[in-house]
């Protein structure tokens, strides 16, 4: 009864108050987040685990809209054109705020200047992968191979603008060669194809990779970040194994439209800390191999900073590499072939309704 | 195999408990209508669902997950049947004889005969997963690219031996079904085919909307134009459920379609979608009379519908041996179960048997149970068939427009279903039939992506398509095939300018 009567009160207070200020009242309303990837992919993980957090501190449920298409840029495209009132937010990452700018001319958004940075969410490192039996057994072997015969071997990647495809081509263009490119669509297939030893070798999240190589189906040449994995500690670092430029890593952040009232992304930027800080999401992340910022890598103008450097690494790469997409996208729609820059990857369309 | 029963059992106690019981029991039902109502499919029901099973314990969930998956199977047929609508892929067959049975007053003994040779591939593909499943991953893996092209362009041989009519008709449509596949976004260069700088056009064209458009819009509208034709199903209704000849008839297709499927299921890169039309061409080229099919022909609804549902299950084995999804459905079970912190890979299967059994377990509880829902519903189901058309085609529509709106949350994709309801009108009036068109959507996109990937390897020409034996013999009995069914054609035409 008591309870009841709380909350009536409580609803009350907060209509008042919310035709006093709508600032001081919100959020007043679901927020909506919108994924730029199909559900169920890395991107989309993350978002629920991190959203599931975010409502507690918020009062308000974090809802996750997945709007696919377009190597993700759909997705943002619409984030961007929303109203800058907070109730809705997006699930930006490396290859909508870093790579679209060089795969898509036309794109419809300027990572750097259409948006409201909240704040980093997580990353997930890359692993250079190759099939069990293949020849090199270490980095160095594996460099030196790939610089004697190159063409001569088959690099599989989830698609053009996939995290898996724009990593390689990054690594490619450090050693300056080419290899034969072998495309899928979305990571499924082409992890598929490196455990029955179809192809040599390919570049992917840790999330899409680790299992097989805990298994032992598909081993793992170097992870590119500066300290080794806890989800894999036996597989040694880029820089320990001989090749220390390649750093990369498929990072997710919350973005607002941009002009969000300062208050309001201040909110959400303490509501994405404090889930980042609570110990069931942490583990959750951990567990799929993502890392998490540190307290200033979680500020706004750090991932201002991030994505300003994302887009200037990787546009001279991925031009000189000579691939965009020219009127719009890359990648798929649906829930069936996802986006090539998230995907877990489904196969083809047909099981579609 | 004793291993099997103790591991079985170890599933049963899992799958028994009262909750998953529930929950399993709940995916059932909520797959059959989602699987009615067109357009609604189980990728968006699942991506809408996937919240509220936060609060659940992660076998709980997979079970009621997957419950709606194989429920939206048995639930995808009806609407075939009842209003010539394939809400699926796998279901587009099912429309041929199924709809032409429901016209000839045996609605109900169609989707008697779906249900129960539907249940009865379930039981044996539960037993295949439950038995086979390594065996089978590793001969999956030994399928490459250019094995899975074969067995592509195999499928489309099988559309062309579907054609009811001209030969010549159904190979355009093939073609046009094909060509429609490559619009969108080149999957290796990122440059944009046939999409007339339309950025909707980018991604390609959904299935669903083509399906519904073909089928279901341009279903309708011919159904508008002669009034006295509208009620889909007029006067009798028939029986109920399927006579002992019914039975009798369905036995064979079903066995053999359940094979098909099985196998098929396995394969990666969807090849669980040329199940049915697998099984069909098969029954038509065993048939003693091949020209019932099309008129309604019990063994064109049995057979597939069992493979489609073999198939359906055993697309779970790459999942659960490799944590490899196989289809997008697959992908976002994955991505449920990274989302309750079990990451599938090789794994899965030593590391938590119970969940991997479990869920075997009540995948076949899952189809008992479904056998429970809709054999009483056929009922209902046929009565539904007595609604005025008046009624009946403004909620056909308005269900396929939502569902269509589900899929990608675009209003543009309502419009092109719209766009295709005027083709597939245009298409009936000039007598072509869709089947085969939609066969060339789904194995286009399947045949281009693997056609690349084997060209684009190191080394690779067109002759490396025939390196491996697998993918000789396949594109060899193709080739066979494909002549012994345009031959007779061919022959009947020269025959008739002989005539003149």
């Amino acid at each position: 009864m008591s309870i009841r009567l709380k909350t009536l009160l409580t609803g009350v207070v907060a209509s008042v108050a919310a035709a006093g200020s709508a600032l001081a009242a919100y959020p007043e309303r679901p927020i909506t987040m919108i994924v730029p990837f199909a559900a169920g992919g890395p991107t989309d993980t993350v978002a629920r685990i991190v959203g599931e957090h975010m409502s507690k501190t918020l009062g308000q449920t974090v809802v996750i809209e997945n709007v696919t298409g377009a190597g993700g840029t759909t997705g943002i495209t619409r984030g961007a054109q929303a109203a800058p009132d907070g109730y809705t937010i997006m699930m930006g990452h490396m290859g909508t705020h870093g790579a679209a700018p060089a795969l898509y001319p036309n794109l419809k958004y300027d990572p750097t200047t259409d948006f409201t940075p909240i704040g980093l969410a997580a990353g997930t490192p890359i692993i250079i992968v190759t099939k069990k039996d293949f020849a090199a057994k270490d980095l160095k072997e594996f460099i030196a191979k790939m610089k004697a015969e190159g063409p001569k071997l088959n690099e599989g990647n989830a698609g053009v603008g996939s995290v898996s495809h724009t990593t390689c081509t990054l690594l490619t263009s450090q050693l300056g060669i080419k290899t034969a490119r072998v495309t899928y669509k979305g990571t499924g297939p082409m992890i598929n194809d490196l455990v029955g030893g179809q192809i040599d070798f390919g570049c992917d999240q840790i999330v899409s990779v680790a299992p097989q190589i805990k298994a032992g189906t598909i081993r793992a040449l170097a992870i590119a970040t500066p300290e080794r994995s806890p989800a894999l500690p036996d597989v040694p670092t880029t820089k320990e194994a001989g090749m220390p430029d390649y750093q990369v890593s498929a990072w997710n952040a919350v973005f607002g439209p941009k002009a969000l009232p300062a208050d309001i992304a201040a909110k959400l930027n303490d509501a994405l800390v404090k889930a980042l800080d609570d110990e069931n999401t942490r583990k959750r992340l951990l567990d799929l191999g993502g890392t998490i910022a540190d307290k200033p890598g979680r500020s706004q103008a750090a991932l201002q900073k991030l994505v300003e450097s994302e887009v200037a690494r990787w546009t001279p790469v991925l031009k000189a590499a000579g691939i965009s997409a020219a009127v719009n996208p890359a990648g798929a729609t649906s829930g069936a072939t996802p986006p090539p820059a998230a995907a877990p990857a489904p196969a083809a369309a047909p099981a579609q309704k | 195999m004793l291993e099997v029963i103790s591991n079985l059992a170890l599933g049963f106690s899992v799958a028994l408990t009262p909750t998953n019981l529930v929950l399993c029991f709940l995916g059932c039902l909520i797959g059959t209508l989602i699987g009615v109502l067109p357009g609604v499919g189980p990728i968006a029901t699942i991506a809408m669902l996937l919240p509220i099973t936060f609060g659940l314990d992660p076998i709980g969930a997979l079970i009621m997950l997957s419950g709606i998956y194989y429920g939206a199977q048995y639930g995808g047929s009806t609407t075939a049947i009842l209003v010539n609508i394939p809400g699926e892929a796998t279901s587009v067959v099912t429309t041929l004889d199924g709809h032409q049975m429901a016209k000839n007053g045996r609605a109900g003994v169609a989707l008697g005969t779906a249900a129960l040779a539907s249940f009865a591939a379930g039981t044996f593909a539960t037993l295949v997963v439950a038995g086979l499943a390594v065996p089978m991953t590793g001969l999956a893996l030994k399928f490459g690219p250019s094995d899975r092209f074969a067995l592509m362009v195999l499928g489309l041989v099988f559309a062309v031996v579907l054609a009811r009519g001209s030969i010549i008709k159904a190979l355009a449509m093939i073609v046009f079904g094909v060509l429609l596949s490559t619009v969108g976004t080149d999957g290796e260069t990122g440059e944009d085919r046939l999409t007339f700088g339309l950025a909707q056009f980018a991604d390609g064209i959904e299935f669903a909307v083509i399906a519904m458009g073909i089928f279901g819009f341009a279903e309708i509208l011919k159904n508008l134009e002669s009034p006295e034709a509208r009620d889909v199903v007029r006067g009798e209704i028939g029986p109920l459920l399927p006579s002992r000849q019914d039975i009798k008839d369905s036995a064979g297709p079903t066995a053999r379609g359940t094979l098909l499927g099985s196998f098929l299921g396995i394969l990666p890169g969807n090849g669980a979608v040329l199940a049915p039309f697998a099984s069909y061409t098969l029954e038509k080229r065993i048939a003693k009379d091949p020209s019932r099919f099309g008129r309604g022909a019990i063994e064109g609804v049995a057979g597939p519908e069992a493979a489609n549902n073999a198939g359906a299950q055993t697309s779970f084995i790459p999942l659960l041996t490799l944590g490899i999804p196989p289809n997008a459905v697959m992908a976002l079970m994955v991505g449920a179960m990274t989302i309750h912190g079990l990451i599938p890979g090789p794994q899965i299967m030593t590391k938590q048997p119970d969940l991997f059994w479990g869920l075997i377990a009540s995948m076949w509880l899952g189809n008992l149970m479904l056998l429970v829902i809709n054999l009483p519903l056929v009922g209902l189901w046929v009565r539904l068939l007595k609604v005025p058309y008046r009624l009946m085609f403004p909620a056909i529509l308005l269900f396929c427009c939502i569902g269509i709106y589900s899929i990608g949350n675009k209003p543009e994709d309502v419009m092109l279903t719209a766009a295709f309801g005027f083709i597939g009108y245009s298409l009936l009036k000039l007598g072509f039939e869709p089947a085969p068109l939609l066969l060339g959507f789904v194995l286009g996109k399947l045949m281009e992506e693997n056609l690349r990937q084997s060209l684009s390897k190191a080394g690779a020409t067109l002759l490396s398509l025939f390196d491996s034996p697998l993918a000789a013999s396949l594109l060899g009995f193709s080739a066979l095939l494909l002549l012994i069914a345009v031959l007779p054609s061919v022959r009947k035409s020269r025959e008739e300018v002989f005539q003149e």
